[in-house]
């Protein structure tokens, strides 16, 4: 079965399109139809997709502005094929959430709204699919234009300052990146060769160490503030309270991944030298994120932004995941990435359901006592908390394991040191869930049970937290070999190496995870 | 006595009709406005006139496509004039600017006070000097076409006459303009003392047989033409006049300085740089270097404080005359190349941002200040969507022409062994976007407070009311949209202005 890349990413777009001529009061109809189409199209390409297939599938790759080298080239293997369903989803639960719930129903222009709604879809889902270096920087960027507006035009108090901030932060890092990736273009293009910006095409030429480093960490700069990690999260704080719920549910829970994702797909593949080179560095950088993100999360009132610094620290074990340069580590990331993902935009839900019983307040001090009145809810939410604690039983346990497992492999202590973590985030996690549904009932506060849209966005997603949960080969599967490709291993690329010694084989990459092994 | 006037008779140069037939319809078009302007009555005043420009100008550009040939150097008047594909090239700009220029100016106030025939033969002999300078193969010619596109543009900034910055403008453009002028003149007289040839070609090959590269003489004369130059591009540190001029000029006048004249620097610049001096690049392309980043820093730096619209989009100009020096620096075809698009691109940017500023200023009396554009998204989103994608470009945000012109520049940087120049490109991008991205923040997210009738709501500042609507003036609205919507269509197929960039490219043959 061929699966079209190019109509996956461009359905929610047209749809849109085919909304703004609409009237104003039905326009959602447009951009939910280009989202669900989506969804199902990714959904199908889900179960296609062949797990036993090493490398890229779905190809397509035409010649877009053969001027500059850049081609539209997209594919999808083990490491953004889950993303994709992933993003898709959750865009249709948003729209459905900003479409039925009353607090957001009011909106000026909707038919502006859901334009940019529908195109910040298609621009993510075009960086994630893109195999083409140009073509990623082109969504990437394009990512925030869609977001600059959600936030600034439609968002709560401090939008227009927030937004700012937060595309200025962003862009810094994404413009470096643009000029990193033009110039390993022009770089890596050999003597009398065409230029070119084809992952796999600049996977083989190579560019000398001091070029690699350079331009490394102009990509770092760019995917460290997008994802965010500690201390490049200056944005993170104005921007989510600032954001409609709607729109934060898919910016912490896909657009964060989009930065860590880029780690993966282009900078371990493209600049392995690099990579090992500042391994130590980014270990760092991961490890502080975590210890850092639960520190503060612990402290917050404003229930946003506990999920919000629990994110900072959740990818703080995703890049951990990726600089261990471990096939298992990045297994667990890649893991990380789409569990993180469901849990932070069910928590976001989760939240806009509190706050419309504490009286529109998303403050934890002004919520409390509704688990008895409201069961549902409170259990759906015990799963998410849990599942953010990586409770055993959880694929965010699996996925957190693999991640200190290969960090132990060769980095016991930063390993150490990040399992720390693990337990930093029970204690938020379950200060979180007590505040919010136990203790004392906060002022203003009504409890009523979970009504059939917050059931409706919520329980899918603790669904497919559960389901993961009983089954995530479903995601290692189709990781392996994906990961063993991108993941560069300093013990075989390092020189000093040597030739093995007699009698032995050799030196191979140590063996990915198998799935199979992991029988519960 | 026969015989003395056959002695006599001076030996004209042999000129090529057919090439020089554009510059004919633009003088002859300049002629007949001017006079046709002579007779009364709204219809000849209103309609006639710019009706006789527009024709004046489409035949000009109609007679560049027809010419439109890639290739090297052709003659057409003997020693002086040469039309080669970059000068045919940079003519589709002018003439391109020149008629949307007249577009905005249908309703100006400058055009009822200056007079709307002197007005429009001003703005046809600008267009002419344009088209003279960037042919011109001969020192001479090349300052006959400097003056005459400037002296007209003296005049034209001026024409508001009971409007004091408009005169400030005015006075202050040709005295810094003279001065430009006369620091060029200058430099081209050394360059002749030095080499004792005003032809490009016979100087091209001067340098290094008869006079080396390091002739004193030489090298200031050089030094001094390029000040010269950058003083009409507004590159740092010869933009000072650019803010003031740019804010007091008619908008319409604005414009068409803002892009024809950085079209026709550049032309000329280039020429001078990747023709005449290129095989020298290793010397000058260091100082050209430190140049467009000192011009990217100051204009963005500039920028940033800026609540006049106008004042804004010139110090954005300055600092997008750093981004194109990138491309001039590094002497390749590939740089050429990436300078002709990124002007192309420029221009419809600036085109629709300017024809956004003139439909608010002419309802706001808070004029180009960045409140007129409160609300702009709410109450008139066809005036709102060109100004922010205007702004974007020109950030450089993707699926504009501004990205692409941008990755061009950076990437012919890069190529050209100049990474770090590319690196200030970006980080010229960066600072700018704090002033673009308010622009649009100002537009769009602003509250609402006002009903309108039809229900649309504004806020009560910044000269809202019903005549406000952009409906009034069409012409205006119709600019904004055109040049904006290419500017997408452009940032998503660029073909076409890659081809167009390859041909002018054709014309240096000695480029790698």
């Amino acid at each position: 079965m061929t699966i079209h890349l190019t109509i996956v990413i461009f359905l929610p777009l047209a749809g849109a399109l085919v909304g703004a001529f609409l009237p104003a009061a039905r326009s959602h109809w447009g951009a939910l139809a280009g989202s669900v189409g989506a969804a199902l199209y990714a959904v199908v390409m889900s179960f296609d997709f062949d797990r036993s297939v090493d490398g890229l599938q779905y190809v397509t790759d035409d010649a877009w502005i053969s001027e500059l080298g850049i081609r539209w080239s997209l594919g999808v293997d083990g490491l953004n094929l889950w993303l994709i369903v992933l993003t898709a989803l959750l865009w249709v639960g948003a729209i459905v959430y900003a479409w039925r719930a009353e607090r957001f129903r009011h909106r000026q222009k909707p038919r502006l709204f859901w334009f940019h709604f529908a195109l910040a879809e298609t621009a993510v889902l075009g960086a994630l699919c893109a195999q083409d270096l140009a073509l990623f920087v082109f969504f990437f960027d394009l990512m925030l234009v869609p977001f600059f507006f959600l936030i600034g035009q439609w968002g709560e108090e401090g939008r227009v300052a927030a937004t700012t901030k937060m595309v200025i932060y962003t862009l810094v890092g994404s413009l470096l990146m643009l000029a990193g990736a033009i110039a390993l273009g022009v770089l890596a293009t050999p003597e009398g060769g065409d230029i070119s910006f084809s992952l796999a095409v600049l996977q083989e030429r190579t560019v000398g160490e001091g070029t690699q480093q350079w331009i490394f960490l102009m990509f770092a700069a760019a995917f460290l503030v997008k994802a965010p990690v500690f201390p490049l999260h200056g944005w993170m704080p104005d921007a989510y309270r600032a954001a409609p719920l709607p729109v934060l549910v898919v910016f912490s829970a896909v657009v964060s991944k989009v930065g860590v994702y880029g780690f993966l797909r282009i900078v371990l593949p493209v600049l392995p030298d690099a990579s090992v080179h500042f391994q130590e560095v980014m270990l760092a950088f991961a490890v502080v994120s975590i210890l850092y993100g639960s520190v503060i999360a612990f402290a917050q009132d404003d229930t946003r932004l506990v999920v919000g610094y629990s994110s900072i620290a959740q990818l703080g074990f995703i890049l951990l995941g990726i600089f261990a340069l471990d096939d298992k580590g990045a297994q667990g990331a890649v893991m990380q990435m789409v569990n993180h993902g469901l849990v932070a935009a069910g928590l976001f839900f989760a939240i806009a359901a509190l706050a419309r019983r504490a009286d529109g307040s998303e403050l934890l001090s002004r919520m409390g006592g509704i688990a008895f009145r409201a069961p549902v809810l409170a259990a759906m939410l015990l799963i998410l908390a849990f599942a953010n604690l990586a409770m055993p039983g959880t694929a965010n346990f699996v996925g957190e394991l693999l991640i200190l497992f290969g960090t132990f492999e060769d980095h016991l202590t930063w390993g150490l040191i990040a399992a720390f973590g693990v337990v930093l985030a029970s204690v938020y996690m379950i200060r979180f869930f007590i505040r919010a549904m136990h203790n004392r009932q906060g002022p203003g506060v009504q409890s009523k049970e979970a009504c059939l849209l917050e059931i409706g966005v919520i329980a899918p997603v603790v669904a497919i937290v559960v389901a993961l949960g009983v089954y995530p080969q479903v995601i290692l599967e189709g990781t392996e070999k994906a990961v063993a490709q991108a993941v560069p291993h300093p013990e075989t690329s390092t020189i000093e190496a040597g030739p093995a010694p007699a009698g032995e084989g050799p030196v191979g990459p140590p063996e990915a995870y198998n799935p199979e092994d992991f029988q519960r | 006595v026969i015989d003395l006037l056959v002695i006599a008779k001076v030996e004209g140069p042999e000129i090529d009709y057919e090439g020089i037939a554009p510059l004919f319809a633009l003088a002859g078009g300049a002629v007949i406005v001017l006079m046709v302007s002579l007779f009364r009555g709204a219809f000849v005043q209103r309609v006639l006139v710019p009706a006789l420009t527009l024709a004046s100008l489409g035949a000009a550009l109609g007679l560049t496509i027809w010419q439109w040939e890639t290739g090297d150097l052709e003659p057409i008047v003997e020693n002086a004039l040469a039309v080669d594909t970059l000068a045919l090239g940079a003519g589709l700009l002018f003439y391109a600017a020149a008629i949307l220029t007249v577009a905005l100016s249908l309703r100006a106030e400058a055009v009822r006070i200056a007079g709307s025939g002197e007005y429009f033969a001003l703005l046809l002999s600008s267009v002419a000097g344009m088209v003279v300078l960037a042919a011109a193969e001969n020192l001479v010619t090349l300052f006959v076409g400097l003056e005459l596109l400037s002296i007209p543009l003296y005049a034209l900034c001026a024409t508001e006459l009971y409007r004091g910055t408009s005169l400030e403008s005015g006075l202050k453009y040709l005295i810094v303009g003279s001065l430009g002028s006369a620091t060029l003149l200058y430099g081209l007289a050394m360059i002749y003392g030095a080499t004792g040839a005003t032809d490009f070609g016979a100087i091209a090959t001067a340098i290094g047989e008869t006079v080396g590269i390091d002739d004193p003489l030489l090298l200031v004369g050089i030094g001094l033409a390029a000040a010269g130059l950058a003083f009409k591009a507004s590159v740092a540190p010869f933009h000072q006049w650019t803010p003031d001029v740019y804010q007091g000029a008619p908008t319409p006048i604005t414009a068409f300085m803002a892009t024809a004249t950085k079209v026709a620097a550049f032309a000329v610049i280039l020429r001078l740089f990747d023709h005449a001096l290129a095989i020298e690049q290793l010397n000058w392309g260091p100082a050209l270097a430190a140049l467009a980043a000192v011009t990217i820093i100051v204009g963005n730096v500039g920028a940033l404080f800026q609540r006049s619209l106008k004042r804004l989009l010139a110090w954005s100009g300055v600092a997008q005359a750093g981004y194109l020096l990138a491309g001039v620096v590094v002497g390749t075809e590939l740089g050429l190349k990436a300078t002709y698009f990124y002007l192309a691109v420029y221009l419809l940017m600036n085109m629709a941002a300017f024809a956004v500023v003139i439909a608010r200023e002419r309802v706001s009396e808070t004029g180009d200040d960045l409140r007129s554009f409160e609300g702009l998204g709410q109450a008139s989103p066809l005036l709102a969507w060109p100004m922010t994608i205007a702004m974007l470009a020109l950030a450089g945000f993707p699926a504009t022409a501004g990205f692409i012109g941008k990755f061009y520049l950076i990437d012919a940087a890069v190529a050209g062994e100049y990474t770090w120049l590319g690196v200030m490109i970006v980080v010229g991008s960066m600072i700018s976007l704090a002033y673009y991205l308010r622009v649009v923040a100002v537009m769009w997210m602003g509250g609402v407070e006002v009903e309108l009738p039809g229900g649309r709501k504004v806020r009560p500042v910044g000269g809202w009311s019903p005549e406000a609507d952009p409906r009034a003036q069409p012409e205006v609205v119709t600019v904004a949209v055109v040049c904006a919507a290419a500017t997408i269509f452009f940032g998503l197929v660029p073909s076409p202005l890659f081809d167009l960039a390859r041909d002018v490219a054709s014309s240096f043959a000695n480029l790698a």
